[in-house]
C-alpha cells in the first residue's frame, strides 16, 4: 500500500506532461539497470498509473457542455436533471435591484435583492460543474455590491472578486466541490445592513448522482427585520441601526414579506404527494426553529449537509445555514409554516402556509370526535349546550360603564389578545382587526353571538378576506358585556354599550 | 503589473490634464466657495485611526452642475463626450446628455452634473485653480450637522445620512442646493449625490480582508469592521464601500463632484 501512494505521488508530479512521462519510460527502457531492476520499476509504473487513476481524475473531468443556469424566484426550485450527468460549465446571471416592495399590508420597505425578490433567485447547480457568475449592479442602485456564496471555494467565497459599482458587471468563475444546500449573501460593508435589507439567497449544489425524485419543491426562506416604526407601523419604513445591533426584530418573516407564503400566496400539494422544502436563514441575526404545524419531517438534510435525520418535528436552522426538508403529505389540511420560537410566528410575522387537498383519511387523523365539558370533581363528560336554552343565565348585578370598562380590559387582555394584539389590530391574513373594524361595528348583536357560540369560515373585514376559526369563549354574561364594551370603545370604534341582559337574550337565542 | 499600469495611468493622465489646462484662468475663484476651518479629526479608516489635522481651505458650496461641466467641455474639446479616451471616461461618460455640447431632458442645466469619471472631474477643477477634495476634506466638512462643526455624536445625523442612502435613485437628481445645508453653508453633502474624492482609493484599509492585516481595497464581510473607529458609523461604512468599488474612468449615473481650493502656504 505504501509503495502505491508513493507510486501516486511520483506519477502526479510527472502526469502534466506526457513528454516527461515518456522521456522517464525511455529512460527506463535505455537504462542500463539490470533486467530484474527494469521489471519492477515498469511494474512500479503500471501500478501506480491503474491505482491513482480515481485520485488523480477527480477534479479535472472535461466539461460536457455550455448552458445558462435557470433561475427561479421564491417559492419556486428550478428543475433537476433527473438523471446522472457530466459536468456542465454553467453561466448564471444575477442582477442587484434596490426597491421598495410591501413588508405587510400598508407598511413599505426599501428592499436590496439579488435578482428582484427577497430571498434572491433560487440557483441550482451540480458537483463538479463549473459555474461562471456574472453579478451586475443595476445603474440604478445607489450602492456597491457583492456575492459570498457558501458554496464557493475562496476567498470571501467570491466577494472578493465580485465587488462591483452601480452601473457595472463583474465575472468570476468558480467550480463547486461540495455537495449541499448553501446560503449567498451580500458581503459588502456594512454587512449586517446589506443582509438585514433582504440581501441573500440559496444555491443548491446537488451530489454527482442527483437528488431523489419528489412530487414538489419549494424555495423558503427566513429572515428578520428592523424598521424605525414598530410592528405595523404604516408608511415606508427605513433600517433601524439600533434595533439591529441590538438584535431587536420587529418582523421575523418567510420569503421577505408577511404574507408571502400566506392566502392565496401559499404553497399547495396534494395527498400522498412527497414534499421538499429548501428552506435556508438569511439572518442577519437570529435562528430559526423551523417547524411545520401537523407534520412531521419524515428527512432531514441536517444544517443542508449530507448528513440525514429521520423522523424530526423541528430542525434548528442557523443564521447563514438552511436545511433540506422532506415529506410525505397524507392528509388535506391546512399546514402552517412556523418559526418555533412562536412569538416570531404570531406577532412578527414567520407564518406559511401549505395547503394540501385530496381525500380525507380518519384512520390517520379523524378530526374532532366529541366535545364535552370536563370536571375535575368527577362526573361524566357533558355535551356543551349550543343553543343555551338548557342552561340558566347568572343572575348579577348590572354593572356601570366605568366597571364594565375595567373589567373589559381584564378580560380582553387575557381572552383575546392573544390573536386580536394588544390595540386590536389582529395579525394580517390570520386574525382579523378589532380596530375600526367595520364587521364589528356592523351588528352587536352577532358579535356577542360569535363571543357566546365561536365563529367559523370565511368574512370580510375592512375589505380583507379572513378563514379562520374563534372559539366560543367561556365568560358570563357580564364579562361578555363588558369586553365588547370595552372593545367598541378604544380603536375608533362606534362606542356602544352592551348590558348583560342583551348577552343573556342572545345566549338564550332570541 | 496592475498597479504599475495604474500607476502609469495616473502619471499620464496628470501630464495631459497639467498640459491643456491651466493656462487660461488666472483669475482666483472664490466666489460660491465656503471658508472651512479645518482642524482634528479621527477619520472611520486611516493609518492605525490616528487623528488627522486638515488644513484650512475653501470648498465649492454646491456640486458642479451639468451648465457649468458644458462650458468647460466647450472650452476644452478633449473633454466632450466622444473626444474623450476610453482609458479617462469609460463608454458610460456623460451618457445622459444629448450629444457632445448639448445638455438635453435628461440632463436640466442646474443639477448636479453625473456620470462623469475622476480624471474628468479632476481636469475640471484643475482648470478652475481649484483641486478636487481628499477624502479628509471632504470628510471634515460633511459631519457637520446644521449649526455644529461636528454632528456625528446627534442622534439624527447618521439617520439622517442613512435614509439617503438607503433611498434608490431618483434620475435626474434634484437641483443643486435644494437638500440640506449645514454649518459651513455648504450643501447637498450626503442628500443629493455621491461625489468624487482626489484619493477615493488610496485609503490603505488595514485588516480589510478576512487576512487580518493585509491591505485590501475591497470592503466585504465583517472583517471589513476590523480597521475602522466607530462600528455605529453604518453610513461611514456605506460611503467607504462605495469609494472602494470605483476605478477612476467609471462613470455612475448619481455620482458628481465639487472641487475645493486650498490656502497657499505663508511664510
Amino acid at each position: 500500500m505504501q509503495i502505491i501512494k508513493i507510486a501516486c505521488k511520483f506519477v502526479k508530479k510527472i502526469k502534466r506532461s506526457f513528454i516527461i512521462k515518456y522521456n522517464f519510460i525511455t529512460l527506463i527502457t535505455n537504462s542500463n539497470c539490470s533486467f530484474t531492476m527494469k521489471k519492477i520499476l515498469w511494474f512500479f509504473i503500471c501500478v501506480s498509473l491503474v491505482s491513482c487513476k480515481d485520485n488523480t481524475m477527480q477534479y479535472s473531468d472535461v466539461i460536457g457542455g455550455v448552458r445558462e443556469a435557470e433561475l427561479t424566484s421564491p417559492p419556486h426550485v428550478p428543475m433537476t436533471d433527473k438523471s446522472m450527468r457530466h459536468p456542465l460549465k454553467q453561466i448564471v446571471k444575477l442582477e442587484i435591484i434596490e426597491k421598495v416592495m410591501e413588508m405587510t399590508d400598508g407598511v413599505e420597505y426599501t428592499y436590496w435583492t439579488f435578482g428582484g425578490t427577497v430571498p434572491g433567485s433560487f440557483i441550482r447547480v451540480r458537483e463538479g460543474d463549473e459555474v461562471e457568475f456574472h453579478l451586475k449592479n443595476h445603474p440604478d442602485n445607489k450602492l456597491p455590491h457583492n456575492i459570498d456564496l457558501h458554496a464557493v471555494t475562496g476567498e470571501g467565497g467570491g466577494a472578493a472578486s465580485s465587488f462591483t459599482a452601480p452601473g457595472h458587471e463583474t465575472v468570476f468563475s468558480f467550480k463547486v466541490l461540495n455537495p449541499g444546500l448553501y446560503v449567498y449573501h451580500c458581503a459588502t460593508a456594512p454587512v449586517g445592513m446589506h443582509i438585514a435589507n433582504g440581501m441573500y439567497g440559496l444555491i443548491m449544489v446537488e451530489p454527482r448522482e442527483g437528488m431523489s425524485e419528489v412530487d414538489r419543491e419549494y424555495y423558503v426562506m427566513q429572515g428578520d427585520f428592523y424598521t424605525k416604526g414598530a410592528n405595523g407601523e404604516t408608511g415606508l419604513q427605513p433600517f433601524d441601526m439600533n434595533k439591529a445591533v441590538s438584535e431587536d426584530a420587529d418582523y421575523v418573516v418567510f420569503n421577505g414579506a408577511m404574507n408571502s407564503l400566506i392566502g392565496d400566496n401559499a404553497i399547495t400539494a396534494n395527498v400522498g404527494e412527497t414534499v421538499r422544502l429548501f428552506v435556508g436563514n438569511g439572518g442577519p441575526n437570529l435562528v430559526s426553529s423551523f417547524h411545520v404545524i401537523g407534520e412531521i419531517f419524515d428527512k432531514v438534510h441536517i444544517e443542508g449537509g449530507s448528513m440525514v435525520n429521520y423522523d424530526v418535528q423541528t430542525t434548528l436552522i442557523p443564521a447563514g445555514g438552511a436545511a433540506i426538508i422532506e415529506f410525505k403529505v397524507d392528509v388535506p389540511g391546512t399546514f402552517i409554516l412556523v418559526d418555533h420560537s412562536i412569538f416570531r410566528a404570531f406577532n412578527k410575522g414567520a407564518l406559511g402556509m401549505l395547503k394540501v387537498e385530496g381525500e380525507e383519511d380518519k384512520s390517520i387523523y379523524s378530526g374532532t370526535i366529541q366535545e364535552g365539558i370536563y370536571k375535575p370533581e368527577g362526573g361524566t363528560i357533558q355535551e356543551m349546550p349550543d343553543d343555551g336554552s338548557a342552561k340558566t343565565p347568572v343572575k348579577t348585578a348590572a354593572l356601570s360603564f366605568q366597571e364594565k370598562m375595567e373589567m373589559g380590559q381584564r378580560v380582553y387582555n387575557s381572552t383575546c389578545m392573544p390573536c386580536h394584539q394588544q390595540t386590536g389590530q389582529g395579525v394580517p391574513n390570520a386574525f382579523p382587526p378589532l380596530a375600526k373594524s367595520d364587521y364589528f361595528n356592523a351588528d352587536m348583536d352577532r358579535a356577542i353571538d360569535i363571543v357566546l357560540n365561536g365563529k367559523s369560515g370565511e368574512i370580510t373585514v375592512n375589505g380583507k378576506k379572513y378563514n379562520s376559526i374563534m372559539t366560543r369563549q367561556v365568560l358570563n354574561d357580564n364579562e361578555v358585556a363588558s369586553v365588547l364594551t370595552f372593545i367598541s370603545n378604544n380603536w375608533g370604534n362606534d362606542k356602544e354599550e352592551v348590558s348583560a341582559s342583551d348577552v343573556a337574550r342572545i345566549r338564550s337565542g332570541h | 503589473m496592475l498597479q504599475c499600469t495604474n500607476i502609469l495611468k495616473r502619471l499620464i493622465s496628470i501630464l495631459i490634464t497639467a498640459s491643456i489646462c491651466c493656462n487660461v484662468h488666472a483669475q482666483t475663484a472664490i466666489a460660491d466657495m465656503a471658508f472651512i476651518e479645518g482642524g482634528i479629526y479621527t477619520p472611520l479608516y486611516g493609518n492605525d485611526s490616528v487623528p488627522v489635522q486638515v488644513k484650512p481651505f475653501y470648498m465649492d458650496i454646491a456640486p458642479v452642475t451639468n451648465q457649468q461641466f458644458l462650458e468647460f467641455v466647450e472650452q476644452y474639446p478633449k473633454w466632450q463626450r466622444d473626444n474623450t479616451k476610453r482609458l479617462f471616461a469609460d463608454e458610460m461618460y456623460l451618457s445622459h446628455w444629448k450629444n457632445n455640447t448639448e445638455l438635453g431632458n435628461n440632463a436640466p442645466s442646474n443639477a448636479p452634473v453625473t456620470h462623469v469619471s475622476w480624471f474628468a472631474a479632476k481636469a475640471y477643477c484643475e482648470c478652475q485653480q481649484k483641486t478636487l477634495p481628499s477624502i479628509d476634506e471632504w470628510e471634515i466638512v460633511a459631519m457637520a450637522g446644521a449649526d455644529k462643526k461636528d454632528a456625528r455624536k446627534e442622534e439624527n445625523y447618521n439617520q439622517r445620512i442613512l435614509d439617503w442612502y438607503e433611498k434608490p435613485s431618483s434620475f435626474p437628481p434634484k437641483e443643486v442646493k435644494s437638500t440640506f445645508k449645514n454649518y459651513w453653508g455648504v450643501y447637498d453633502l450626503n442628500s443629493l449625490i455621491w461625489e468624487w474624492t482626489y484619493d477615493f482609493n488610496s485609503v490603505l484599509i488595514s485588516g480589510e480582508s478576512r487576512k487580518d492585516g493585509a491591505v485590501d481595497r475591497n470592503l466585504f464581510c465583517s472583517a471589513g469592521a476590523v480597521g475602522a473607529t466607530d462600528l455605529m458609523n453604518y453610513a461611514a461604512f456605506l460611503r467607504y464601500a462605495f469609494r472602494g468599488s470605483l476605478k477612476a474612468n467609471y462613470n455612475i449615473k448619481n455620482l458628481g463632484f465639487r472641487c475645493v481650493k486650498r490656502i497657499p502656504l505663508k511664510k
